[in-house]
């Protein structure tokens, strides 16, 4: 059952000969729908039809200035307001009673004062750890409610970029603190990024760096910093770590803020990637900054989120990309790491619109789904269910897995995670639970009528009795081209339908769409 | 399907091995699995079994730090009857073991008839230095076989030497090239998530809650759409893409998902072959009993019975902790002639650990607090029977906890070397000297 060969929508096939290579700008009028859909999949969670018809309607430069200057996009969302003083230390009379349970002798009053002390604890991290979900929860919304995609997309990045979890944090207000400071520099310096980070309590307390005395420096920060911050693994000495490392004694937080401990500081000069001073931590920085490699090791990263794995193994893909990067790293350089610009040339090159780019990429949990929501509009349902279904497709938000944030790309599919990934889709369509039960009869139905109505502007040729031209244009909207190998199963599917309310038809059209691999692409 | 074109089973070949044919031929259309052998690997086709002495490993989890003294009890031991005034086990309770100082807790008859059977080696005082009391932290060592609690799980670098040959700290960007041939049922865990200790950089473990768990719930919406369903999967594995695309990727992997879970349905839709006691572990270990007996080319299992944080009314001879002991030995009692049932028992190695041990003393709210050191149960016909160390001085302590004797990354080191025949220093990141606990096998 091969399908016909069509040039734009079919599944790729071999690459073709040439893949541009340069940042040079497209031509504005190559774009239409699919490059307009492209673009907000990939600086955002995807958009509606009408959304994807509004971005074509407003040329190519408008609509990536409407992205990138987002903070022109007035949003008044009220945040809700969450506890500072859960994991606070401790008050003076705690301390006091603490000291006092210590202090007594051994026996059963003793176990029982520190019994007393332990259950305070536990009731405190107990709370800390719901309040952590309140802050995923809210996080999650954001992303599926803001007008501003790639505010939160960018704060997604960096989130996998400088990665602190939870889990050793413990701290749940340092972790939203952490997020509102990316939030707050996610386009605009990469400089500002790194002079924050070191400063960042969550940071500091992950990597130990409150740990760090002036005559015995702990190297987990100044190690991370270059190796998975800034530099990468390669273009520095571990000579460069220890001196680094001391550089960064004494930077430390109280309470819930950053702070400069000059005891603890080691003031004798340092030398470090070929300089010496008597260096701190945001001379430190300074000096990475300065090195071509930082450029070209952002440039890397933005490359990756946004267009397409490094090294992907496909020789003319990666070809292209090294020098694509090589330019976005100069870019970076010359314009001191303002990220705007670099994001904005990016967005409108004919690289990042490559045929054989798009659709091409492995949608991580969070993109499948907040993608799903934005673009089909299925209700949310259940936060904590849509949360709990991340974790297992691998990306539990403020937990990631190590300082070397999540791998992405073909890391996010085995096995399990691919019926996760379909089940989420059941889910937000349907209300349907793996587990067998039935939804609630008060659940939202997921409406088709709008996306129908919306795809009915962008293809006029649409109507009830043509079923192929309304597959092709829920095909070419939701996973991007029309022949997929599955086409013909979907028509016999739709010829099945006739006469069927037509909204469960396309509920279960999108149930059988949302299965197939290519659902997991953007 | 015929047998002859199929390549043997080999033991370096079993994560290489690719889809999985074979088992699927049973029960799937034939055009799924028509359309899988097209696209399988033209050499190092998929592994059948036929092996006898395939070999299997069961990793029993005991979430929350298992009471160790309560559990391998010291009776004769003056100090263990005063550190425990009412939780303590008297000496006319427990199930005293032959050739030994040590007693199993009153309801642990299971496990006794194991250990009579000579099934059951018992190593005590198990730990690692410096050791941390935090759950979380406590469990990622175990898993990370790393004190400090880094890097991949202990078995995913197993799996990842097997298939790619690196280990711990060496750099591997394997992925694109390896992950489309590996067998994605070298490893199955029970449970909601995949544990650490599972996951490696290339070969991720299948894991989930129960078998029903493990299919797509669009044909609960509508029992029609399973048939389109399996048809697109077919259609997409038959189609020419690009095989280093990420679609030809997710082609593979949807395939490979669709046919695990049928073979695993399947596989644990079959009856009980022995009676299984209550509770969640004997659940989990017919499961996995089940699939065993299916032939599922899977290496290692991984199945957990949480709640033994027991910090208030543990009890004694009777109560929660007795309860969590009887659950977990008379499950591996079921396990264990189930797998002889089925004439497995010399194939299946089952070890079991917990993410540290209790205080020595109780604590005034009848119940016990973190702490270090603790035993460790093997099971099978292969492992050395017996107890096979003393038990760490109850008087002798670090700030009221056991001081270890035995570091657990020598027994993982056994079971690395002497059972799944592999070297443990690339995978343990160190050398440990294999604790003697199985037979020369």
């Amino acid at each position: 059952m091969q399908p016909t060969i069509s040039t734009r929508n079919d599944a790729p096939a071999a690459l073709p000969n040439r893949i541009s290579d340069t940042l040079a700008t497209l031509n504005p009028k190559s774009f239409g729908f699919e490059e307009a859909r492209h673009l907000l999949w990939r600086a955002g969670f995807g958009g509606t039809a009408s959304q994807v018809n509004t971005l074509v309607g407003w040329g190519m430069n408008k609509s990536v200035d409407y992205l990138v200057d987002y903070e022109k996009v007035v949003w008044d969302k009220r945040d809700p307001q969450f506890r500072s003083d859960i994991m606070g230390p401790p008050t003076a009379e705690q301390r006091k009673e603490a000291e006092a349970a210590r202090r007594m002798a051994n026996g059963v009053d003793k176990e029982t004062a520190l019994a007393k002390i332990r259950v305070m604890r536990q009731n405190a991290e107990q709370d800390d750890r719901a309040q952590m979900r309140e802050v995923q929860h809210w996080w999650l919304t954001r992303m599926i409610e803001s007008p501003r995609p790639l505010e939160e997309k960018l704060t997604l990045l960096w989130h996998g970029h400088f990665a602190t979890s939870y889990r050793t944090v413990e701290d749940s207000f340092h972790m939203l603190k952490q997020n509102q400071f990316l939030r707050k520099n996610a386009a605009g310096n990469f400089g500002d990024l790194l002079f924050g980070i070191i400063r960042d309590p969550a940071m500091i307390a992950y990597l130990d760096n409150n740990d760090s005395r002036k005559n015995r420096p702990n190297e987990n920060l100044a190690r991370e910093l270059m190796e998975l911050f800034s530099l990468g693994v390669g273009n520095y000495s571990e000579k460069d770590i220890k001196e680094g490392a001391r550089a960064l004694t004494g930077f430390t937080f109280r309470d819930d803020s950053f702070a400069f401990e000059r005891n603890n500081h080691d003031p004798n000069p340092k030398s470090i990637l070929g300089r010496s001073g008597p260096m701190d931590g945001d001379d430190f920085v300074k000096l990475i900054l300065e090195k071509r490699e930082c450029a070209q090791f952002v440039a890397t990263k933005l490359y990756r989120f946004f267009v397409n794995d490094f090294p992907c193994g496909r020789k003319p893909l990666d070809d292209a990309a090294k020098r694509v990067i090589g330019e976005m790293a100069s870019q970076l350089m010359g314009g001191r790491y303002e990220l705007r610009p670099v994001l904005k040339r990016l967005f409108t090159s004919q690289h990042f619109y490559e045929m054989s780019l798009r659709n091409e990429q492995i949608k991580s949990p969070t993109q499948l789904v907040v993608g799903a929501v934005r673009t089909l509009n299925t209700p949310v349902r259940d936060l904590s269910r849509v949360c709990d279904a991340m974790g297992r497709m691998g990306q539990d938000i403020f937990f990631p897995p190590s300082v070397k944030g999540w791998d992405g790309g073909r890391a996010w599919i085995n096995t399990a995670t691919m019926f996760v990934r379909q089940n989420i889709m059941v889910f937000l369509l349907t209300g349907k639970r793996p587990e067998g039960k039935d939804p609630l009869a008060n659940e939202d139905r997921f409406d088709t009528s709008a996306m129908l109505a919306q795809l009915r502007d962008a293809y006029p040729d649409m109507s009830d009795n043509n079923p192929s031209a309304t597959l092709d244009a829920i095909l070419r909207f939701t996973i991007g081209r029309t022949q997929p190998a599955g086409r013909a199963e979907l028509d016999r599917f739709m010829a099945s339908q006739r006469g069927k309310d037509p909204a469960t038809s396309i509920t279960e059209l999108l149930l059988l769409i949302t299965a197939m691999p290519e659902y997991q692409l953007c | 399907m015929s047998h002859d074109i199929l390549n043997a089973f080999t033991r370096r070949e079993f994560v290489r091995s690719g889809l999985v044919l074979a088992s699927a031929s049973v029960m799937l259309p034939s055009f799924i699995t028509r359309s899988a052998l097209a696209m399988a690997p033209k050499n190092g086709l998929t592994s059948i079994a036929g092996v006898p002495d395939e070999r299997v490993l069961v990793v029993i989890q005991l979430s929350g730090g298992n009471d160790g003294l309560n559990t391998v009890i010291p009776y004769m031991d003056g100090a263990y009857a005063k550190a425990r005034p009412s939780i303590g086990l008297k000496a006319d309770k427990v199930l005293k073991l032959s050739k030994s100082d040590v007693a199993f807790h009153a309801s642990m008859s299971g496990a006794a008839d194991l250990y009579n059977d000579g099934m059951l080696s018992v190593i005590q005082g198990v730990g690692y230095p410096n050791p941390n009391r935090s759950h979380f932290k406590s469990m990622d060592i175990w898993h990370t076989a790393d004190t400090t609690a880094s890097g991949d799980g202990w078995l995913g670098r197993y799996f990842d030497s097997e298939c790619c040959g690196f280990g711990k700290g060496e750099s591997g960007t394997a992925e694109r090239t390896i992950k489309k041939d590996a067998n994605p049922q070298v490893g199955i865990a029970i449970g909601r998530e995949a544990p650490l200790a599972m996951k490696g950089r290339v070969i991720i473990p299948i894991s989930f809650e129960s078998a029903d768990l493990f299919r797509w719930t669009g044909r609960d919406v509508n029992e029609k759409l399973g048939d389109p369903y399996a048809r697109i999967a077919a259609a997409e594995a038959g189609a020419s893409i690009d095989p280093d695309s990420n679609a030809g990727f997710l082609t593979r992997t949807a395939l490979d998902a669709q046919v695990s879970s049928a073979t695993i349905r399947k596989a644990v839709a079959t009856k009980a072959r022995v009676n299984y006691p209550d509770g969640e572990l004997s659940r989990q270990l017919q499961m996995v009993a089940s699939m065993i007996a299916a032939g599922l080319k899977t290496r290692v299992y991984y199945v957990s019975l949480g709640g033994f944080d027991t910090h208030s009314g543990q009890g004694n001879e009777n109560g929660r902790h007795a309860n969590l002991l009887r659950f977990f030995s008379g499950a591996l009692r079921a396990f264990y002639a189930d797998l002889k049932a089925q004439g497995n028992d010399e194939r299946v190695l089952t070890m079991s650990f917990s993410e540290f041990g209790r205080r020595v003393g109780q604590n005034a709210s009848g119940g016990t607090d973190h702490g270090t050191a603790a035993p460790m149960f093997l099971a099978g016909p292969m492992v050395k029977p017996g107890v096979l160390n003393p038990h760490p001085s109850l008087t002798d302590l670090d700030q009221g906890d056991l001081k270890y004797t035995v570091d657990f990354r020598t027994v993982y080191a056994s079971v690395l070397e002497k059972w799944l025949k592999t070297d443990s220093k690339a995978i343990l990141d160190g050398v440990y000297k294999p604790a003697d606990v199985l037979k020369t096998v």
